[in-house]
Formats: structure tokens, sequence, C-alpha cells
């Protein structure tokens, strides 16, 4: 009986913590989502009803037309598939050397790769402002880019690695005994099998780019991402103009995470596929 | 076709030795299988054969070619792995067809080849499938074909039967032999299962501790074992093993005598079914303290001049907890080894 109980508590206590992720995710969006929809009404309405007084989708219609949002779209799509490109590029190999090979320091340079996100950007600001100047990188997509992919590094090389060591070595081995050198074995093997693994690693390098806005900020000024011109040109609109901006440049995102989820769960070991 | 000769084989992992100095030679056509337990050596001496696995010295000729240094795909050699390792990405026609897509066989050859292993193994109508939608069996049966439809002129097997149930083994066994049988494929195969050994090996090569301790045809490393640990590792129950001292040509044990050629402390060893019993005051005694039933025969673990024996009886003989008996042993069917060395005197 008592049994019973704590079994019901703890069933409880599990949907409740479910219940708190899922709101302390999914309430700002709806906000937001509010706010973009309902207009001034809604922003400032309460208490806040769970649909907008008024539906309109005037304030998206007007916020996509304000002048330079279209091209700042196009540069964060820019500077996202560069970052894309390049974590990958970059980070795949390293994720299969960790995942194939074993060599000295290996603990130590999972760590260093970790421990590069420890490092605040806002200390590297100056420098890297300076540094882009004399490179003639400053303003451009690829300076952003390369920010980024420094920012999604180490997700796309600890993912990759946790994805290529899911492929069993011995299909590689197979794939050698039967005829093929080592980049064959790869090519025909290896690649078809992390593909799909692959996509997720670069969405989730695209989509960690597009949010950026800090480095995107300091280190352009004419040709601002979209997140980094948002926060300068709604800094100085109403407020039912915000939450639409806000709202635009979470769409993307999300449904590009909805889309891959699936992977990004199996690569992180919650489910297997 | 194809033997392999390897000569002189080592291979140290940091401090620890995995295989010294190792001689083997593997006739043309011949199936030698690989018997040892875990850690013995014997998937890292298969794996240099293959080339997935480098060597610390020694040299290795398939054929007349020493392939020592080269790659896996040009050792002419195909291997089936103890995970089957066939692609999940492919279709088990292209899974078969995969070594002569390598090769660059035309169409029409390739799909000759797939279809006799295939019907060699029996998957004919799984062509078309994926290895997620077949059970484990039909998935080494894919391994195998895969292994077959190229010819190689060796064939290494890593413990290919070990994932499956112990039904299937027995059915897969049986096939793997004929198969292969007809193939004339040379091969290797390593196993722990000295059943599988016993059953498919022309000869069996038993290793232990990274050396072979003894290579023979499965009858003679079962009854004549040359090292105390051939004896104990091969046979169930393992052989029995007594300490004796040979005086006067003669080794006296009870009321048993044996001739022999030796003289001084020896170890003897028997395999529990080559005793006969007799009334307890003839023969070594022995005494029962447990009695198994095995259906085919009792398997009965007893003292004998203070050592532990496990003989094997006819399933009629009337056992019980605390009967004594009589053994009387098979001068032919003994073996004798150096108490100190475990080595055949």
């Amino acid at each position: 009986m008592t049994r019973g109980i704590s079994k019901q508590i703890t069933a409880w206590i599990y949907a409740s913590g479910i219940g708190l992720l899922c709101l302390w995710v999914l309430f700002p969006i709806f906000l937001i989502g509010l706010g973009a929809f309902g207009g001034r009404p809604a922003v400032y309405q309460w208490p806040k009803s769970l649909w907008p007084p008024s539906l309109s989708f005037n304030q998206l219609a007007v916020f996509l037309n304000i002048e330079g949002v279209g091209s700042a779209a196009l540069q964060s799509i820019e500077a996202a598939s560069l970052t894309m490109v390049l974590s990958l590029a970059l980070g795949a190999p390293a994720g299969y050397a960790l995942a194939r090979f074993s060599f000295k320091g290996m603990t130590l340079f999972r760590l260093i790769i970790l421990m590069t996100r420890a490092f605040p950007l806002a200390i590297l600001a100056l420098p890297l402002t300076v540094l882009f100047l004399r490179l003639n990188l400053y303003d451009t997509a690829l300076g952003v880019a390369l920010v980024h992919t420094a920012l999604a590094l180490p997700f796309a090389v600890m993912i990759t690695a946790s994805l290529f060591a899911g492929i069993p070595r011995e299909l590689e081995e197979a794939a050698w005994v039967f005829g093929c050198s080592r980049r064959q074995a790869f090519i025909k093997i290896v690649l078809p099998l992390a593909l799909p693994g692959l996509v997720a690693a670069s969405i989730f390098a695209f989509v960690i780019s597009w949010n950026e806005v800090f480095a995107a900020s300091v280190l352009t000024v004419q040709h601002r991402t979209l997140t980094a011109y948002l926060l300068t040109v709604l800094s100085e609109s109403p407020l039912h103009y915000r939450f639409a901006g806000g709202f635009i440049l979470i769409i993307p995102s999300v449904i590009f995470i909805f889309a891959v989820r699936r992977y990004l769960f199996a690569l992180w070991g919650v489910t297997s596929r | 076709m194809a033997g392999i000769i390897i000569s002189s084989v080592s291979k140290k992992f940091g401090p620890t030795t995995a295989l010294e100095r190792l001689d083997l030679t593997v006739s043309d056509g011949e199936f030698v299988a690989l018997l040892g337990p875990s850690g013995c050596g014997k998937t890292t001496l298969l794996r240099i054969i293959a080339g997935l696995e480098t060597r610390s010295s020694g040299k290795i000729l398939i054929g007349e070619n020493d392939v020592s240094d080269l790659p896996p795909a040009r050792r002419g050699l195909a291997m089936v792995f103890q995970n089957y390792a066939v692609f999940p990405h492919l279709s088990v026609y292209e899974n078969i067809a995969f070594g002569l897509r390598m090769q660059k066989r035309d169409d029409a050859f390739v799909k000759q080849k797939v279809q006799r292993a295939a019907d060699l193994l029996q998957i004919g109508p799984y062509l078309e499938r994926y290895p997620a939608k077949l059970s484990g069996g039909q998935r080494q049966r894919v391994a195998v074909a895969r292994a077959l439809a190229v010819e190689p002129s060796v064939l290494l097997m890593d413990e290919p039967l070990s994932n499956l149930d112990a039904l299937l083994r027995l059915e897969m066994r049986a096939e793997l032999k004929s198969v292969l049988k007809e193939a004339g494929t040379t091969t290797l195969y390593v196993t722990h299962d000295q059943t599988e050994a016993m059953g498919l090996a022309d000869r069996i090569a038993v290793m232990h501790k990274g050396v072979i301790e003894q290579i023979d045809t499965p009858t003679r490393v079962y009854s004549y074992p040359e090292t105390q640990f051939v004896g104990g590792f091969v046979g169930s129950p393992p052989m029995n093993f007594l300490a004796v001292t040979a005086k006067d040509r003669l080794i006296r044990l009870g009321n048993l005598t044996l001739p022999t050629a030796y003289q001084g402390a020896a170890l003897l060893g028997f395999r529990g079914e080559d005793v006969e019993l007799v009334s307890e005051h003839e023969g070594l005694p022995f005494k029962v303290n447990v009695v198994e039933p095995m259906g085919s025969h009792l398997l009965l673990t007893g003292q004998s001049l203070g050592e532990r024996l496990r003989i094997v009886v006819p399933p009629q003989i009337d056992a019980h907890q605390g009967h004594s008996f009589g053994l009387n042993l098979n001068v032919e069917r003994i073996v004798l080894l150096d108490p100190k060395t475990g080595k055949k005197l």
C-alpha cells in the first residue's frame, strides 16, 4: 500500500518536473507569441489571456518591412552557413579521432574543448575587434562566423565524437578486409551511416550562430546580423514590435531543432534510435 | 587457394605480451581452429593475420606472398566477425556483393556469385531486405555469404557463432562445415568453445597465454594432451590428473599397477570416460561424492588417493553418494606429464 503511494509520489514529482521544464521554455515563447500577434492590447493586458484579444499579423508585417531587416537576415544566414560549414569541417575530424583512436592527452584534449566554452566572450571582444580590424575581417559575415565557429566547435566535436563512436569499428574493419582503403571505407560505410547525425550537428551549429547576439553586435557595424540589427533597431520601438521581432527570430531555430530532434536525442544518449 | 605460414610472430601491448614468438602453418584447404580461454591471444593473432592489428615482430605468408606489411585490402582474404558486421545501410544483396564490387567486377559476374553464395547459405529469399529486418542467425549467414562470395584464398572467422543461441549454433555449425568443405577454403577459426573447435576443425591449435600449447587433430588433442593446460581446458569434464611416482618400470595406484618406461615423479592424466568400474577391492580406489545424471551418461565426482576425480559412467550404473568403486585404467589411454613444467614426458 505504502509502496503504491510512494510510487505515485515519485510519478507525480517526475511529472511536475517535466511540467516545470516545459513551462520554463514554453512560457516565454508563449508571451512573445502573444505580444507578436496580439499587438499593443495583448502586451499591456493584465491578467494575460490564453489567446490574444485581437489577432493580427500587422506588427509582423510592419516589422518585416523595417528597412534593413532583409539584408540583416541575409547576413545572418551567411554567417550561420559559414559557421555550419567551418564547425563541421573542423569538428567532425576531431570527433572521428576522439571516437576511433586513443592517443596521449586524449582526456586533456576533451577537457580543453569544453573549456573553450568557459572563456568569457566579453573579455575577448576588444582584442578580437582589434585583430579583425587589422585582418580586414571586421564587419564581415566571415568574421562573425569565425567567432561563432569557436562557440559551436565544442558541440560539433562532442556530438560527432559520440556519433562516430556509435558506428561499430568492425563495420570499418570489414570494409578494409573486403578491399577498401581507409578513405574508401569512410566514404562507403561510415559517412552514409553518420549522415543524418552530421546533418543534425551542422543544423545545431547553424542555430547557435543564428541565435548569438553579443559577438555579432560587437564585431559588426554596417553589416549586422539579424539579432544584432534587431537589438539596435528595436530598442527604440514600441513593445509589441519587439515581440514581433523576437518571434520571427525564434521561429527558424525552433523549426530546425524540431526537425532534427530525434538525432540530437540519440546523440546525447537520451533514447536509442 | 593458399595456405598460411605464421613465423615467429610476437605482439606486445606496452609491457604485456599478447603473443610470444608464435609459429603456425595452415595448409591449403585446411580448417584450423584456434581454441583458448579469453585473453589467450587467439583473436589478436587472427587480427594480425587480417592486417587489422600491427605485429611487433615476425612474418606472415599467405600462399607464397609475404603479406606482413600489406593493408588488409591487399591480403586476399575474407573475414567473418564476431558481431557479424553486416553493413546496415546496404541490402543483403549489396552486402554480399560488397567485396566483388570493390574488385570492380561486372554486374553479371557479381549477380552470379551473390546468387551462388546466397543459395549456399539459404538466404536467397532475403536478398532485397535490409539487415535490420533479419534475425541474428540470418545476419550471420549474410556475413558468411559475404565472405564466401569473393572466393577468398583464406577465410578468417572470429567466434562467428558465439552470438547465436544454442540450438541455432548447433545448426549453423553443421552447415558451416559442409559449406566450407564444399568451397575448400583455407580457414582459420577462432573460438573459445571446444565443441565448436572439435566438431569443425581438421586440426585444433590450443592457445594459452600467447603461445600455442598443442596443435593436432581434435581426437589427439582430446586424448593425448601435450600439456596439463590442454588436458584441463579441452573436454568436459576436464582430464583428471594424479601425482604418481614410477619405480621399477611400474606405477602403483592403490591396487592398480601400470607398466611404464619412465622412472620418477610424474603427473598421470586420464579421461573420465576411459575408466572401467571394478569392485572396490581392485584397481584405483574411488569414493563417490556427487552423482550428476546427464542423460546419456552419469558424471561422478569423487575422491581418490586424496585427489578429486571426475569420471563418466553409463547411465544404468547404480551409483550413490558414499559408494566406493575401484577404477581400472587402460594404459593406452593415459598420458604422463612432467609435474614441474606440465609438459608431456
